[in-house]
């Protein structure tokens, strides 16, 4: 990564640099959650698309979510901590 | 990797909530944070970042925590769709035990296949190496 020029700036803007950076990285998460989610529940809970959206599909959908966004926390919590037990293990 | 851990208290603070209700997980900031990792360190505030050297080393090592950060991010991504397709059948109302375990045990051998598949291609990279 090539080095920044950011001499210029004031402690300040430094602050409000590093704040965007990070609120963008927060909306590239949700948009990259959103869509993998969209995917997934798509294909699990409407198999044969109709005219609208019928409400059990919209159950489907919304369990499906629920249960996407707990594997998320699982998989985030496992990963994080086999990532602790590798560095312990340094 | 022992900076971006000398700031986690422990282990990402996600809740395995139930809740059904999508609202409160998709449209609040807290909601937003717990799936992200900026909750694992302690807020960037708080963090003692290049204490030494001028400002800038304190911005590019921001960068280079955020840029690792969204790497684990992309990498639990990644998992997540892997380890769906894998263990989850058809959504119910709560991840029973089994789908947990498996879920868990996909996450630690997605790991473990990455780095036997970087291990071993290594050897014979230096094994066709040496037989030029």
């Amino acid at each position: 990564m090539d080095s920044i020029r950011t001499e210029g700036l004031s402690s300040s803007q430094r602050e409000d640099l590093m704040d965007q950076v990070k609120q963008q990285i927060v909306i590239a998460n949700t948009q990259e959650l959103l869509t993998k989610m969209g995917e997934k529940c798509f294909s699990k809970c409407i198999t044969k698309p109709g005219s609208s959206l019928d409400s059990s599909e919209q159950k489907c959908l919304a369990m499906c979510m629920d249960r996407y966004m707990d594997c998320w926390n699982l998989v985030s919590r496992t990963y994080t901590a086999r990532l602790q037990r590798e560095k312990n293990f340094q | 990797m022992g900076w971006f851990f000398g700031d986690s208290s422990s282990d990402s603070p996600q809740t395995e909530s139930h809740t059904s209700s999508f609202d409160e997980n998709l449209s609040t900031d807290s909601g937003f944070s717990s799936f992200d990792t900026s909750s694992l360190s302690s807020g960037l505030d708080s963090s003692s970042i290049g204490s030494g050297g001028g400002k800038d080393s304190e911005l590019q090592s921001f960068l280079m925590m955020e840029q690792q950060k969204a790497q684990m991010q992309a990498m639990i991504h990644k998992m997540n769709e892997v380890c769906w397709e894998v263990c989850v059948g058809a959504p119910g109302s709560r991840l029973d035990a089994r789908t947990e375990t498996c879920i868990s045990n996909c996450v630690d051998r997605f790991i473990d296949s990455s780095l036997f598949i970087t291990n071993r291609f290594a050897q014979l990279l230096a094994k066709s190496g040496g037989g030029m």
